[in-house]
């Protein structure tokens, strides 16, 4: 079959499921809404499997197939079509969204069955695909921005589900304009790149890109770069703009897996990799992206330490391995990146589902203080996210490991990069090993803290939950093997089967002047970041299975560290006094008052009714009802108008 | 031979004294007859040109005029009967119903 209807086939069963559950719902039983839902997640992932089976058998050329539609905008040198590329990035892309989405479809159908709100969910979820799916295989920015802001309303419409609590509904407009911020250098971004270019199709783009020689339209190119990279910093929650992921946990945990760990909030990597030849024209700013990546893997580890919450603690972390995915990018190994897009696909939404899992068998407590001992209880929530937990860790040869340690391997020796961002990367992977195995023992070991009232019906989740777990885990261990590091006789199969996408951004930084201060070899680096897991490991063994003491102690020594970490680096209410705060008096004081109240209600709302009252009272003198009056008015006209045509003209 | 001024002149004369009437008389009649003076006066300065011009337009012109006068008198007459019978009253002061 041809791939170019595959591909429509695949993008909209989920906006068909949407459709059909939004209207009718709510008139229908849980089985027939979920029965859509899932299949139209399930169809797409059928689609997507076909295409990418039919695009690979179709000839061995890895050209990108751009698909045009129809065409979309058609506005003077801008033309917009409906199109998709298709090549081996978006094959990757569509497989993994489509694999973890059906995947968290059917885990929903337990996990929301008491609920409420059974059909909305759905309806979003499925929007949600549509919208990722359209992100993904789009031809060009403007369809890609479409795709970016659709799954961004869906983002905002999960995260406030439970609309009731003002928590979760603060959250969802936090989420929406934080990465709205972050939207408008994305939106500035593509501007400057037609007004650069005149085309915004990716293929055009690109091609006109890479015949360029390095340092041509260096300035425009770094601008670009940087604004695109400002939109996939608010989207992929990266410094500064993260403040919005940890809210978001307010969502269903379902969606913290989908939206917030393995697809959306990956849409910031997808982007750079998708505009690596920019980036690649652009050293400036792809440093730029490397090291704010690398900082901000490194300062969301730190906060992650202390969190008690199960939900937030994997929220930083995610906030975390994104800053990973970016310094894969940012020191110019995209492939790298996009390996531990997919890998931490797997295993983070497998850690947020089993997190789930607990909450369910908990009746929605996540604080890590009232659990402990639940591995008695949770026997396949508990394996599963100790397999991800040493997926995520970088213990080999779960899939963590293979990703990250590409990525540490670049960070040293890629193009861009320094020995400083491997060490902080490495430190940032001991503190990951550190504080997920500090969630999954005081989650599952150790005495139960649990409240009785709790305790007594604590229970493991039905099949139709633990089924997805159960797949994740395998993907979580066995996701990694695609590419084996040529450190231990492997072919980085992965990396080669990209080569195709990111090989004219490879060949372009070869001409950046790089220095190279290490030595190290590609062995000696693994073994740094193994150790520095094991470090990480061992101490949380340590401090929270044996001397359970040493944290509180810990604690009471440093208060002050300690309280700079659990109030998370103070940063939201920095930004809640440098700009929530002023914006708020701004509004109430300037906006309201003054504006709307006394400008927009008083003067021209008000003034035009009294204006046209006042105008009338005037006027309506005329009316005497007296027809001599009329008659001489009409005499007046009359003259006025013989003077007008004999004296004016 | 009497010259064009004369009747142009005569017209005009007729004419404001129409007008004025139609302003400053209060009975309804007057005010009718009036606005009949005005048309006249018109035709006095149609037929003038005509004459003068030697050419017939502006005589059919005057047909016109004497047609629609007469229409207007038909229903202009039966008006002020409907009026009078309304408010027993021909003076066009107590007219003012549409007043605001």
């Amino acid at each position: 079959m041809n791939l170019e209807y595959l591909l429509l086939l695949m993008v909209f069963p989920p906006l068909v499921g949407a459709a059909l559950n939004g209207v009718f719902g709510r008139r229908l039983s849980q089985a027939t809404v979920s029965l859509i839902g899932c299949g139209g997640a399930g169809l797409s992932m059928v689609f997507a499997l076909l295409s990418a089976w039919i695009y690979s058998k179709s000839g061995s050329q890895p050209v990108p197939l751009p698909y045009r539609y129809f065409t979309w905008i058609q506005a003077g040198l801008l033309r917009a079509d409906y199109a998709f590329y298709y090549d081996r990035l978006t094959l990757i892309m569509t497989l993994t969204v489509t694999v973890v989405a059906f995947l968290i479809h059917l885990y929903s159908r337990g996990y929301m069955e008491h609920e409420g709100g059974y059909y909305r969910f759905f309806t979003y979820l499925n929007l949600f695909l549509f919208m990722m799916l359209t992100l993904v295989t789009a031809g060009n920015y403007p369809l890609m921005f479409v795709g970016w802001e659709g799954v961004g309303l869906c983002s905002y419409l999960l995260i406030g589900f439970y609309f009731k609590r003002k928590s979760a509904s603060d959250a969802g407009k936090k989420a929406f304009i934080v990465t709205r911020i972050g939207d408008a250098g994305f939106t500035v971004g593509v501007a400057l790149l037609f007004w650069t270019f005149h085309s915004l199709d990716f293929q055009t783009v690109f091609d006109r890109v890479a015949g360029l020689h390095q340092g041509e339209f260096e300035n425009v190119l770094t601008a670009v770069g940087l604004l695109l990279f400002m939109g996939a910093a608010g989207k992929s929650a990266q410094l500064p703009l993260y403040v919005w992921l940890p809210d978001a946990m307010e969502g269903p945990t379902p969606v913290s897996a989908l939206i917030h760990a393995a697809t959306m909030v990956t849409a910031g990597v997808y982007l750079v990799a998708r505009s690596s030849i920019i980036f690649a024209h652009a050293p400036a700013a792809l440093a730029v992206v490397g090291i704010v990546g690398c900082l901000t893997a490194f300062f969301a580890g730190t906060i992650a330490l202390t969190q008690n919450d199960l939900k937030r603690m994997l929220a930083y972390s995610t906030i975390s391995q994104l800053g990973y995915m970016f310094l894969g990018c940012g020191v110019g190994v995209f492939a790298a990146g996009i390996f531990h897009l997919m890998t931490h696909a797997f295993f983070k939404s497998l850690l947020f589902l089993a997190a789930g899992s607990v909450m369910h068998a908990m009746s929605g407590e996540l604080d890590m203080r009232k659990m402990g001992g639940l591995r008695h209880k949770l026997k396949t929530t508990y394996a599963t996210f100790l397999i991800a937990t040493i997926a995520i860790s970088g213990i080999p040869p779960f899939a963590g490991f293979f990703s990250k340690d590409e990525i540490l391997a670049g960070a040293y020796e890629g193009p861009l990069g320094s020995p400083l961002l491997y060490w902080l990367g490495t430190l940032t992977a001991g503190l990951t090993a550190f504080y997920m195995f500090r969630g999954l023992y005081m989650t599952f070991w150790g005495e139960s803290r649990v409240e009785p009232e709790t305790a007594h019906h604590v229970h493991e989740s039905s099949y139709k939950m633990t089924i997805p777990l159960m797949v994740l885990a395998f993907f979580s261990v066995v996701a990694g093997w695609v590419s084996i590091p040529k450190a231990l006789h492997g072919s980085e199969a992965f990396d080669q089967y990209l080569d195709p996408v990111f090989g004219p951004a490879t060949d372009a930084l070869r001409h950046v002047p790089s220095e190279h201060f290490g030595d190290l070899s590609p062995a000696a680096l693994m073994g740094f970041s193994i150790l520095a897991a094991l470090i990480g490991i061992g101490l949380a063994s340590w401090w929270y299975l044996k001397s359970t003491d040493i944290p509180e102690q810990l604690a009471e020594r440093y208060a002050d560290a300690y309280r700079i970490l659990t109030h998370k680096y103070y940063v939201d209410e920095f930004y809640n006094w440098l700009i929530v705060r002023p914006l708020c008096i701004a509004s109430d004081k300037f906006l309201w008052r003054v504006v709307d109240a006394s400008v927009i209600d008083n003067a021209l709302v008000n003034g035009a009714g009294e204006g046209t009252a006042g105008v009338g009272d005037v006027l309506r003198r005329i009316q005497s009802g007296n027809i001599p009056s009329y008659a001489a008015w009409i005499l007046l006209g009359a003259v006025l108008w013989m003077l007008y045509i004999f004296v004016a003209r | 031979m009497v010259p064009l001024s004369h009747y142009l002149a005569l017209s005009v004369i007729l004419f404001v004294l129409g007008a004025a009437g139609f302003i400053f008389r209060r009975n309804i009649i007057t005010v009718f007859m009036c606005i009949e003076l005005m048309l006249n006066a018109v035709n006095l300065a149609f037929m003038a040109f005509s004459r003068f011009l030697e050419n017939l337009d502006g005589q059919i012109f005057v047909f016109f005029v004497i047609v629609v006068a007469a229409a207007e008198a038909a229903v202009g007459l039966a008006i002020i009967i409907a009026l009078h019978r309304n408010r027993e009253s021909l003076n066009i002061e107590d007219v003012d119903s549409m007043k605001m």
